[in-house]
């Protein structure tokens, strides 16, 4: 009880826990932790430079402006693009990362370049397939029923669906109404 | 070991770098080779190849005795919330003198990839490769590289990191300044987003790694694949959680989640002298696994009216001395946190485990955050907080640092990570294990990825 000083007696002994469980106490001194404590300086790491040596940007690489300068080493994976990235850029440029702005503007981006992307590959060889992109042909392998049953997250679940096909019903319904009025011309 | 032996003949014989192209393989002329370094030595560092060979087969001698790279293999690749697909895409280049590519034997998926794969990491763009945890095989090194050889085994952290940054410097690798342009306040991780510096992962069937001399470690023998994965994060991460919750001896230690990482970290507050561990979840095959392998007792929270009160009954009143949140940003128990977070993306992350840490914790005590969250604002119970007197703690993991520790703990027979492995997914049907994962089908804990060529 709280409203006296002794702490709550334990179920079990530290000789019991050592015996039931693998390792107990193994780390009880915290100097025997790695994390104690937490910053260190005699760790070796195999660095073997001061600073690193730059990396080539072969492009006009977006960063946050509180970054003083381009760090030496970056990812290049999918480099700004369309008008997705120009939204992106914009918020890199405008915004510290300290302003919702900023956030949301990507967020905004995300949804911009998936809706691009989505149409562009309906031009190709390759069309987006929201069964097989979803994974959803699993379900009939994997026990669905019985992997749902009594969970109390199935009662959001089922907004799943509509959040993956509630964009392409609407783009079906913008495309169908744009060729109708196209017929009526 | 999982590589076969004709596939470590066939890295051997091929030491020299993959060149960036259209085709599917490429000849690489000699002259433009630096043989001991295995690295372009004109041009830049991307190049385009001048004649490409194509075959199914994607590597093989030429008949001059040039030898010819592959330059196509077949990754994950993001297409939109709840969409992903296996592309073909070109085989990662050293970019800076200090990269290797690295050939992925064995990659995972990780609770903290769904909130990219449901649309929540801003900046996830469309046709990246997600994955911070995997290992493989050396394929290729840039020239300042002297720790690690092409064929080594490695298990890469999660963290790509600098080593001697600010905050490298003091050990806080998962924090590094070198190696993120598009955040200050992430350092930098494979494969998930470009708010963490815009690298492919290693869900593909190869993955570009900076700083080779910092991150990656040869694999000891005895240690399994399987066994490594977990290394590169969820066991790095669950056993760094419990050192952040400061245990000491006969603490009382709540776990919220019963992950990978939760399982993890409620073992490793066993390791640190706990009194008590009771892991907390909604799922009941997730609570199972945390009685048999986390030797812990459990609560489904969804079988109470509040678990804050049941945690409360459950400690004299007292509240857990510790508590690990071992979540993040889709937690479930409210529908109104959880749909304005993990549905509309209203909140960085839906913090319902973090407020029930919060409540849950004894005043003075201590809460661990292990669970992710986006960088948008989320409805946390601050003043809670602050009234109680709590020490909040929490970081990214500095994977590598965890290590030499855990390897002891494992070669001790404390514990063999892959005991929370539930399946193996070929790289081909990675959407299915998305969904799985996702929607936790047929007892889902923890996926690993199988790359085609494995």
């Amino acid at each position: 009880m709280p409203y006296t000083a002794a702490k709550p007696p334990l179920p079990e002994t530290p000789e019991q826990l050592r015996a039931r469980i693998p390792g107990w106490g193994a780390d009880l001194d915290p100097a025997d932790r790695p994390q104690v404590p937490r910053e260190r300086t005699d760790l070796p790491n195999g660095a073997h430079w001061d600073f690193p040596e730059r990396q080539p940007e072969t492009y006009p690489r977006e960063r946050s402006i509180e970054h003083e300068m381009l760090p030496p080493v970056f990812g290049t994976a999918q480099p700004l693009h369309g008008l997705s990235g120009r939204i992106r850029r914009y918020s890199y440029e405008r915004f510290s990362e300290g302003r919702a702005a900023h956030w949301l503007l990507l967020i905004a981006a995300d949804r911009v370049e998936a809706g691009g992307a989505h149409l562009r590959s309906m031009l190709t060889l390759r069309p987006d397939n929201p069964i097989t992109e979803t994974g959803i042909l699993s379900e009939v392998r994997r026990h669905p029923v019985a992997s749902r049953r009594g969970r109390p997250d199935v009662r959001h679940q089922v907004l799943d669906p509509l959040i993956v096909a509630g964009p392409w019903i609407l783009g079906g319904l913008a495309a169908a109404g744009v060729v109708r009025a196209l017929r009526r011309r | 070991m999982a590589a076969s032996a004709s596939g470590d003949a066939r890295f051997t014989a091929l030491s020299q770098p993959v060149l960036h192209g259209h085709g599917d393989l490429v000849l690489l002329p000699a002259e433009h080779l630096d043989p001991s370094s295995g690295v372009v030595t004109t041009g830049t560092f991307r190049m385009r190849e001048t004649r490409a060979v194509r075959t199914l087969e994607g590597t093989r001698q030429h008949p001059a005795g040039h030898p010819t790279r592959r330059i196509h293999m077949r990754a994950m690749v993001y297409r939109g919330p709840y969409k992903v697909r296996v592309e073909e895409k070109d085989v990662p280049v050293i970019e800076h003198p200090n990269d290797a590519v690295v050939r992925v034997v064995r990659a995972a998926i990780c609770g903290s990839d769904l909130h990219l794969y449901h649309g929540m990491m801003p900046d996830t763009r469309i046709g990246h490769t997600f994955g911070h945890e995997f290992v493989g095989v050396v394929e290729k090194v840039g020239p300042s590289v002297q720790n690690l050889q092409v064929g080594d085994r490695v298990m890469v952290p999660f963290n790509v990191y600098c080593g001697t940054c600010f905050f490298c410097a003091r050990g806080l690798y998962s924090n590094c300044h070198n190696v993120n342009p598009n955040a200050t306040a992430v350092g930098g991780i494979y494969g998930y987003s470009h708010t963490t510096g815009g690298y492919d992962g290693g869900q593909a069937e190869y993955v570009r790694v900076p700083f080779a001399d910092v991150g990656p470690s040869k694999i000891p023998d005895w240690l399994d694949d399987d066994d490594a994965v977990l290394m590169t994060d969820a066991l790095a991460t669950g056993y760094f959680g419990a050192q952040l919750a400061d245990i000491v001896e006969g603490d009382t230690v709540v776990v919220l989640g019963a992950g990978p990482v939760g399982l993890f970290a409620a073992r490793s507050a066993w390791l640190m002298g706990a009194g008590r561990v009771i892991v907390v979840d909604q799922l009941e095959y997730r609570l199972e696994k945390a009685r048999e392998f986390a030797y812990a007792e459990t609560r489904n929270y969804a079988e109470y009216d509040d678990i804050v009160v049941e945690l409360k009954k459950a400690t004299d009143g007292l509240g857990a001395d510790r508590v690990i949140e071992a979540v993040g940003a889709e937690a479930d128990g409210n529908l109104v946190q959880h749909v304005t977070a993990a549905k509309l993306k209203l909140q960085g992350g839906s913090p319902i485990a973090l407020n029930w840490a919060i409540d849950g914790v004894r005043k003075g005590g201590t809460v661990s955050v292990m669970g992710a969250y986006g960088p948008i604002f989320s409805a946390v119970k601050f003043g809670d907080a602050m009234n109680k007197g709590l020490t909040l703690r929490m970081n990214q993991a500095p994977a590598k640092r965890q290590w030499p520790r855990l390897l002891e703990h494992i070669q001790a027979g404390y514990l063999k990570p892959s005991d929370v492995v539930t399946h193996r997914i070929p790289l081909e049907h990675i959407a299915e294990g998305y969904h799985v994962m996702s929607s936790k089908l047929d007892g889902c804990i923890k996926p690993l990825i199988i790359p085609s060529q494995d």
